[in-house]
C-alpha cells in the first residue's frame, strides 16, 4: 500500500518569519528598556547622593518671587506661579497666532501682486526675516528697539493721543467693564453673524439674488456688539501719562510687546511663504474660469482663489502655529514671565530641576496636542470630500 | 514708460499702492545706507572681530582653523564639481560668470567685508588660500571627468581621499585646543555640522521604524518623534543644562558644548525622521514590488532600492533642516552659556569702552548679517539643487 504523502515539514522556528518578527521586536524593546533603566538608575543614584527630591511636592512650596502684573506675592505656592506662567504663555500665543495669520496672509498675497514694488518689498521682507535666527530678532527687538529706541516715559511718544509708547511699555486704548461678559457678547455677535451669513446664502441659492453674506453678517455683528456695549455700560479709556507712569488704557509690558511683535514678524514670514505656495497650487483653470465669468480681481481672489488656497495651506499653517507656541518659550530670555521663565526661576530658587522642567515640557506637549486637534478639526471640515 | 504703466500704475488704486510702498522703500533704503556708512560706529566690530568669529580660541592655533576652512572649501568644491554635468560647460562664459556671481557674490562680499574690518595682510593671504583651495578642488573634479582611469576610482574611495584633509585638520585642531575654548561663529557652524551628521543615522532609523510593519518598533519610533516634536528646543536645552549630569555616570561631567550637541542631535533626529519618511513615501510603490519580484528580502529592498531613492529626494529638505538648526544654535548661548556669536555680540556691548552707548545696533546688525548671508546662500543653493534633482517633477 502506498504511503500517504508526508506532512509538509515545518519550517524550523529560527527561520519562521513570524517568530523572527517578534524576536526582533523583543530585542529592540529590551534594548530601549535597558537604555531607559540605565538612565533612570543613574538619575536615582545621582539624585540620592545629593538628596534632591524627585516628586512634584515642590509645587506647594512658597515661590519666593513675584510676577509683574498680578497680585501673587512671594508666599504664593509655586503651583500658582506655574499657572500664571501658563496663562501668560497662552496670552502671547493666542495674540501671536491671530496677528501672524493676518500679516502672513497679507504678505503672502502681496508676494504675488502684479505691482512690482509691492511684490519686491514683500519678497525682501520674507527673505530677510526667514534667514535670521529668531533669538537674534527677539534680542534686537528687546534691547535695541524697546529698551533703547523707545523714549523714556517723560518724553513718551503719543501717536494720535491714542497710544503711549515708552520704554516702560505700550499703553493702548481699552474698555472699562467686565472682560468675560464682553467676550460673551462678542461670541454671541459672531454666532449671530455666522447664522445670518448662512441664511443669506440659502436665500441666494433659492432666489438667485446676490447673497452679500459678508455685508449682512457684519451689520448683524456690529448691531449686537454695539447694543451690548451701550446697554451694559461699557466705556473706552484712553491711556495718558500721569507723573512718570501711564494711567488709563491697558498697558502692555515691554517684554510682552517685544516677544509678541517678534513672534508675529517671524511666523508671518513663514506663513507668507505657505500662503504664496498654496495660492500658486490652486489649479490655473480656477482663476481662468473666474476671469471668464468676468469677476473683478478682488472678488476672484476672495471667492475663488483664497478659499481653495486655505484648504491647501491649513496643515502647514497649523504646523507654524505649533512652532509659534513652542517659540514663545524664548520669552524667558527677555524676562517675559511665561512658563519657561517661571520654571527657570523656580529651579534657580531650589526646586528640583528634572521634575520642574518635565512638568513644563508636558504642559507644552498638552498645548501642542490641543492645538493640533483644533487644526485637524478645521482641516477635516475644509478638506475636499473625495469620492 | 510701458514697464511703469504695466507694473506700477495699472489702476488708480495700484498707483496709490506704488506711491506708498515706493516712499517706504526709499525711506528704508536711505535709513540703511545712512546707518551703514554714516551713523554706524563699526569700531566695536573691528575691535572684537576675532572674538565674534572664533571666541576665545587660542591665537597661536588660529592657523589651524584657517587651514581647516581651506580644506573644507577644497573638499566642497571638488565634491560638487565631480558631479557637474558636462552640459553646463557649453554655456557662454558671460552667463557662467553671472551665474557664479548670483550664487556666491554674497559670500564673497561678506569675505571682503571681513577683510576690510580685520585690517592687515593676514586675512588677505587666507582669502587667497581659500580661493586657491576652491580652484584646486575644481581642477581635481575636472580631472576625474577628463581622465578615464581617475574616473574608475570608486566614489566612496574618492570622497574618503578628499575629505581626509579637512577631517585631519579638524581633529588636529581639537587635539591642540580644548573644545570649550571654541566659540563665536565658528562654534555655531560646527555645532550645526556635528549635530546634523550625528542625527542623520538616528533619523533614518526612526523613519524606517515609523514605517515598519512591526507594531512595537513603530510605536516606539512614533512616540519618540512626536514627543520631541511637541517639546520646545529651548526648554530641552535648559533641561540639559541643569539635568544632563544626573542621567550619565558622574565621571563624564559633560561641558556646555557637549550638552548642546547632545540636545541638538536628539532633537534634529526627530525632524530628520519626518523628512526621510516623506522621502520614503514619495518612492513609487512599484519600486518595492519590483524588488520583491526579484526575490530580495525586506532589508535588501529597503537599503538597496527605496532608501537610496528616498534620500536623494530629500536632500533639499535636509538642507532646509540644516539651515534651521544653524539658526537655532544661537539658543545654546542663551540656555547653556556657550560662547556662540549672538552671546558674544550682546556681551561686547557691555565692555568698558562701549557700555551704555547703544552699540547694540551695530553689534546685532553684524551678527545678523553673518547668519543672513549663510542661511540665504544655503537656501538659494538648495532651491537650485531641487530644480536639478527634479523633485516632484517625475
Amino acid at each position: 500500500m502506498s504511503s500517504l504523502p508526508s506532512a509538509p515539514t515545518r519550517v524550523p522556528f529560527w527561520r519562521d518569519v513570524r517568530v523572527l518578527r517578534w524576536a526582533f521586536q523583543l530585542v529592540v524593546l529590551a534594548l530601549v528598556f535597558a537604555l531607559l533603566f540605565w538612565l533612570y538608575g543613574n538619575y536615582q543614584a545621582n539624585v540620592a547622593k545629593s538628596s534632591i527630591p524627585t516628586n512634584l511636592r515642590f509645587l506647594d512650596n512658597p515661590s519666593n518671587f513675584t510676577i509683574p502684573g498680578n497680585d501673587l506675592d512671594q508666599s504664593a505656592p509655586v503651583r500658582d506661579a506655574f499657572y500664571q506662567g501658563f496663562l501668560n504663555t497662552l496670552q502671547v500665543a493666542i495674540a501671536g497666532i491671530v496677528f501672524a495669520t493676518i500679516l502672513g496672509t497679507l504678505v503672502g498675497i502681496a508676494r504675488l501682486s502684479k505691482n512690482f514694488l509691492v511684490r519686491t518689498i514683500a519678497a525682501a521682507y520674507v527673505e530677510v526675516i526667514r534667514n535670521i535666527p529668531l533669538l537674534l530678532l527677539l534680542t534686537f527687538m528687546n534691547l535695541a528697539v524697546v529698551l533703547q529706541t523707545f523714549p523714556r516715559i517723560e518724553e513718551a511718544w503719543l501717536p494720535l493721543d491714542l497710544f503711549v509708547i515708552s520704554n516702560r511699555g505700550i499703553a493702548i486704548p481699552w474698555f472699562i467693564g467686565s472682560a468675560p461678559i464682553l467676550l460673551a457678547v462678542g461670541a454671541a455677535a459672531i454666532l449671530a453673524a455666522w447664522a445670518t451669513g448662512k441664511i443669506r446664502a440659502r436665500i441666494s441659492d433659492a432666489t438667485g439674488k446676490p447673497a452679500r453674506a459678508g455685508l449682512y453678517a457684519f451689520a448683524v455683528f456690529a448691531l449686537i456688539a454695539l447694543s451690548g456695549w451701550v446697554a451694559l455700560g461699557y466705556t473706552v479709556t484712553l491711556p495718558f501719562v500721569d507723573d512718570r507712569a501711564t494711567d488709563g488704557g491697558f498697558r502692555l509690558d515691554p517684554s510682552f510687546f517685544a516677544l509678541l511683535v517678534t513672534l508675529v514678524i517671524y511666523t508671518s514670514s513663514h506663513i507668507a511663504e505657505i500662503v504664496r505656495g498654496s495660492i500658486m497650487a490652486v489649479p490655473r483653470g480656477q482663476g481662468e474660469a473666474a476671469d471668464a465669468l468676468a469677476l473683478k480681481p478682488g472678488v476672484k481672489m476672495r471667492l475663488v482663489i483664497l478659499p481653495q488656497a486655505f484648504r491647501i495651506a491649513m496643515p502647514a499653517v497649523g504646523n507654524q502655529y505649533l512652532n509659534l507656541i513652542k517659540n514663545s518659550s524664548l520669552g524667558a530670555t527677555i524676562s517675559y514671565f511665561e512658563l519657561t521663565q517661571i520654571a527657570q526661576i523656580t529651579v534657580g530658587n531650589g526646586s528640583p530641576a528634572v521634575p520642574a522642567f518635565t512638568l513644563t515640557l508636558l504642559v507644552y506637549l498638552a498645548i501642542s496636542l490641543i492645538t493640533s486637534v483644533i487644526v485637524n478639526f478645521f482641516n477635516r471640515r475644509l478638506a475636499l470630500v473625495e469620492r | 514708460m510701458t514697464w511703469m504703466r504695466r507694473n506700477l500704475f495699472r489702476s488708480w488704486w495700484d498707483g496709490i499702492l506704488s506711491l506708498v510702498f515706493g516712499a517706504l522703500a526709499v525711506y528704508v533704503v536711505w535709513a540703511l545706507v545712512n546707518f551703514v556708512f554714516v551713523t554706524g560706529r563699526w569700531e566695536i566690530i573691528e575691535v572684537n572681530l576675532t572674538l565674534l568669529l572664533v571666541g576665545r580660541f587660542p591665537a597661536e592655533e588660529l592657523w589651524l582653523v584657517g587651514a581647516s576652512i581651506v580644506g573644507l572649501a577644497f573638499w566642497i568644491s571638488a565634491a560638487s564639481s565631480s558631479f557637474t554635468q558636462p552640459v553646463e560647460n557649453k554655456r557662454p562664459w558671460g552667463a557662467r560668470i553671472l551665474d557664479a556671481v548670483q550664487r556666491f557674490g554674497l559670500l564673497a562680499g561678506l569675505g571682503l567685508l571681513l577683510i576690510v574690518l580685520a585690517e592687515g595682510m593676514t586675512p588677505i593671504y587666507w582669502a587667497l588660500a581659500i580661493v586657491g583651495g576652491i580652484v584646486a578642488g575644481r581642477a581635481l573634479g575636472a580631472t576625474r571627468r577628463a581622465f578615464a582611469w581617475v574616473g574608475k576610482i570608486p566614489a566612496l574611495v574618492w570622497h574618503a581621499l578628499l575629505i581626509a584633509a579637512p577631517v585631519t585638520l579638524i581633529a588636529l585642531t581639537l587635539t591642540r585646543s580644548t573644545l570649550d575654548s571654541w566659540g563665536g561663529f565658528l562654534i555655531n557652524f560646527y555645532i550645526a555640522i556635528i549635530s546634523i551628521v550625528l542625527s542623520f543615522p538616528l533619523g533614518v532609523l526612526l523613519a524606517l521604524g515609523r514605517r515598519s510593519t512591526l507594531p512595537i518598533v513603530r510605536l516606539l519610533s512614533t512616540t519618540y518623534i512626536e514627543l520631541i516634536r511637541g517639546a520646545p528646543l529651548f526648554v530641552l536645552l535648559l533641561l540639559a543644562g541643569v539635568a544632563l549630569e544626573f542621567f550619565v555616570p558622574v565621571d563624564l561631567a559633560p561641558g556646555p558644548i557637549f550638552r548642546a550637541v547632545t540636545v541638538f542631535t536628539l532633537f534634529t533626529a526627530a525632524y530628520v525622521a519626518e523628512i526621510v519618511r516623506g522621502g520614503l513615501q514619495s518612492v513609487a510603490k512599484g519600486q518595492t514590488e519590483a524588488g520583491k519580484a526579484l526575490g530580495l528580502n525586506t532589508s535588501k529592498v529597503t537599503f538597496l532600492i527605496t532608501l537610496p531613492q528616498a534620500l536623494r529626494n530629500v536632500i533639499p529638505a535636509q538642507i532646509g533642516q540644516f539651515i534651521s538648526l544653524f539658526k537655532d544654535t544661537t539658543l545654546a548661548g542663551a540656555a547653556l552659556s556657550v560662547l556662540e556669536v549672538l552671546n558674544i555680540g550682546t556681551a561686547i556691548t557691555k565692555q568698558d569702552d562701549f557700555l551704555g552707548q547703544g552699540y547694540i545696533y551695530e553689534s546685532l546688525a553684524f551678527v545678523g548679517l553673518l547668519f543672513w548671508v549663510g542661511s540665504y546662500v544655503m537656501s538659494r543653493e538648495s532651491q537650485r539643487l531641487e530644480k536639478r534633482l527634479g523633485v516632484g517633477q517625475r
